[in-house]
């Protein structure tokens, strides 16, 4: 039996809504839910000595960061009803192969992210986090606008 | 490439700049270069001691840890790959980018001009001892590196610091109190050499080749960089680009060339093979010259030890195998196992001299432009191989070594600046000092001319291997301990790649 929900959160209206909706069906199902921030980060980018010698130091600031202004906000608020069991993730990596990675170690029924709603070129360019989750997720996913 | 001269009064300004240099750059040159006349051999063949002093360490370790390069080429490429990586450790610096940063800083100008110097003075034959060169080099940068991850520092915020100046201090000590003091000796030698090759070949040679170049493919001296004080003025721009990254912190242009500078060195190799495809039929000519002029060249033995010495001595002077600045770039690694790193870094030399300089190599000796006395031997005549095949390559090139040149000089900065922390402590002062020299320096290596820059800047880098290579065979004993060890336990299944894991 699926245990979670796994929610990708960046910050932006959309997720916060998909965060919302979410916990709506956490709620109704007794699943519990996992907020996560993923940092994007490539373990085959290309660095400068100085970033190598202080990336410890970067990432646990980016880390923080994240909590801070991303995470923290949305679990204190879907928390403080008291009703549900949330738990917030902080990541580096790939967004969308993190989120998969995080659904398979939570046992999530599903992983929820908002849609950003970026330009077709940009799109085509680079992607975009729900279209390469569809692509990879062995569990369903939700796209809330 | 002499001083331009236009405007009477701006060449006087680059004149002096060189007049000021020269005598100083002679004088280190010849003690550094010093070499034994062997006279038996043939008249006027001399042998510098700093070569074989660089060949004998890659010898004498490859030797000693049974060709660690050969066997520790698949291990590398599991390493690099992330086989071995912890998910858990996501985020920190993985072993490709510690091997992509060294790397970025070793391929460069001594991969374009350095080969063709190599070739145009020692003929082909110097490339194959240029690429054994690079073999041994590997051997070599591997113990650097991995003694560079087993003594680096670790600050309480999560800084790393390391590299030679840290094991010749710790490893040293470590072997005994009285070899603790000759290690700092050493370590202070070694920071001193470093300040003074970061300045050299890390800076003034990059800004001189980088300003010929510019030079060169915007019509030479009746063109717009022609006047007295261009190569002053060009200085003064890379010098204001230089200082805009390392003193105002201005990361984004660092990331550009960051990203550019890998695709440049891809690019490079395309090219080369584009000119090496072009003349397909005369590759097998090419090699046999290679191979044959490297032991029977016209000029007899004395050719032969001549031939070897300028392979040698631009392999080292390109893959900056033996000098320790590698393991500087290499030791902000995360890992628990320091030999993992010594396998990674014998990928290096691979790349930088096997692989990118034979290529060089293979386009100057097909194209027969070293032969070709129009071009002075440098930039310009690996620039000329390309022109033969594709007429507006050249501009390309030199996009491709005013890219390289700025980010080697970024590599090196900070290899100067690890050097001057260490030996004036870690202040902001001694930052913003360094980085302010060296900016200045920018400005000065563009006025200079090549010979009074290549000799200094040579000098500088191969003194750094005196200390650097002095600690390595007292401390070969725990290298050997840490990469014997850890690959019979990866052989025993004790390491396993993490997808094994359970």
């Amino acid at each position: 039996m699926p245990e979670s929900i796994v929610v990708g959160l960046d910050g932006s209206e959309s997720s916060g809504r998909a965060a919302d909706a979410a916990a709506d069906a956490a709620r109704r199902h007794d699943l519990r839910l996992v907020l996560a921030c993923v940092v994007p980060w490539s373990p085959y980018s290309f660095t400068t000595a100085e970033e190598n010698e202080r990336r410890s130091v970067e990432k646990a600031r980016e880390a923080a960061a994240a909590h801070e202004r991303v995470l923290d906000p949305v679990v204190a608020r879907l928390s403080e009803p008291g009703d549900l069991a949330v738990e917030g993730v902080v990541r580096h990596g790939h967004p969308a192969e993190t989120l998969v990675r995080l659904a398979r170690e939570h046992d999530a029924a599903w992983i929820t992210v908002g849609r950003v709603g970026q330009s077709r070129v940009r799109t085509l360019l680079f992607g975009s986090t729900p279209s390469s989750l569809i692509q990879l997720s062995p569990v369903p996913v939700l796209v809330v606008p | 490439m002499g001083a331009p001269s236009g405007s009477v009064l701006a060449a006087t300004f680059d004149e002096q700049v060189d007049s000021f240099f020269a005598p100083v750059s002679e004088w280190i040159t010849t003690v550094v270069f010093f070499a034994v006349p062997l006279e038996f051999i043939d008249e006027g063949v001399a042998l510098p001691l700093i070569v074989v002093w660089l060949v004998i360490a890659g010898l004498f370790f490859t030797i000693y840890l049974r060709g660690f390069q050969f066997r520790a080429f698949k291990h590398a490429i599991q390493l690099i790959r992330g086989r071995y990586d912890d998910p858990r450790d996501a985020g920190e610096v993985t072993h490709f980018q510690a091997l992509a940063t060294a790397v970025s800083g070793t391929v460069g100008l001594g991969n374009i001009a350095g080969v063709a110097v190599a070739i145009s003075l020692g003929g082909p034959g110097a490339t194959l001892w240029m690429i054994i060169a690079g073999l041994l080099g590997m051997c070599t940068k591997g113990v650097e590196c991995t003694l560079g991850v087993k003594y680096r520092n670790v600050y309480p915020d999560g800084r790393v610091s390391g590299g030679p100046m840290y094991y010749l201090t710790k490893g040293l000590k470590e072997r005994s109190p009285r070899l603790g003091t000759f290690g700092k000796v050493l370590a202070v030698l070694f920071c001193i050499f470093t300040l003074g090759g970061a300045v050299g070949g890390g800076n003034m040679f990059q800004a001189n080749q980088a300003f010929n170049q510019a030079q060169s493919v915007t019509g030479g001296e009746d063109g717009p960089l022609g006047f007295g004080a261009a190569g002053a003025v060009f200085g003064l721009v890379l010098a204001v680009l230089v200082g805009a990254v390392i003193i105002g912190g201005i990361r984004s242009i660092a990331r550009v060339t960051d990203k550019l500078v890998p695709f440049m060195a891809v690019f490079y190799v395309i090219a080369c093979l584009t000119v090496l495809f072009a003349n397909l039929s005369a590759i097998p000519g090419a090699i046999w010259a290679i191979v044959s002029q490297a032991f029977t060249p016209e000029a007899g033995y004395g050719g032969i030890v001549g031939v070897l010495i300028q392979g040698f001595r631009r392999a080292a002077f390109s893959n900056e195998a033996g000098l320790g600045s590698a393991a500087i770039a290499h030791s902000a690694v995360k890992t628990d196992e320091p030999a993992t790193e010594g396998h990674v870094a014998v990928l290096e030399p691979f790349i930088d001299t096997v692989v990118i300089c034979t290529m060089t190599a293979l386009a100057i000796v097909i194209t027969g432009t070293y032969a070709d006395d129009a071009s002075d031997a440098g930039v310009e005549t690996t620039s000329a191989a390309f022109g033969t095949v594709v007429d507006w390559f050249p501009i390309v090139l030199a996009v491709a070594v005013i890219l390289f040149a700025y980010s080697t000089m970024l590599a090196w900065s900070y290899y100067g600046l690890k050097a001057a922390t260490y030996l004036f402590g870690e202040s902001m002062i001694v930052d913003r000092t360094w980085k302010l020299i060296f900016c200045l320096f920018v400005i000065i290596g563009a006025s200079s001319t090549l010979d009074a820059v290549i000799g200094f800047s040579d000098s500088m880098i191969f003194l750094m291997s005196l200390p650097n290579i002095i600690g390595l065979y007292i401390l070969a004993r725990v290298v050997k301990r840490e990469i014997n060890g850890y690959r019979a336990r990866v052989e025993s299944g004790e390491i396993l790649p993490v997808a094994e894991r359970t």
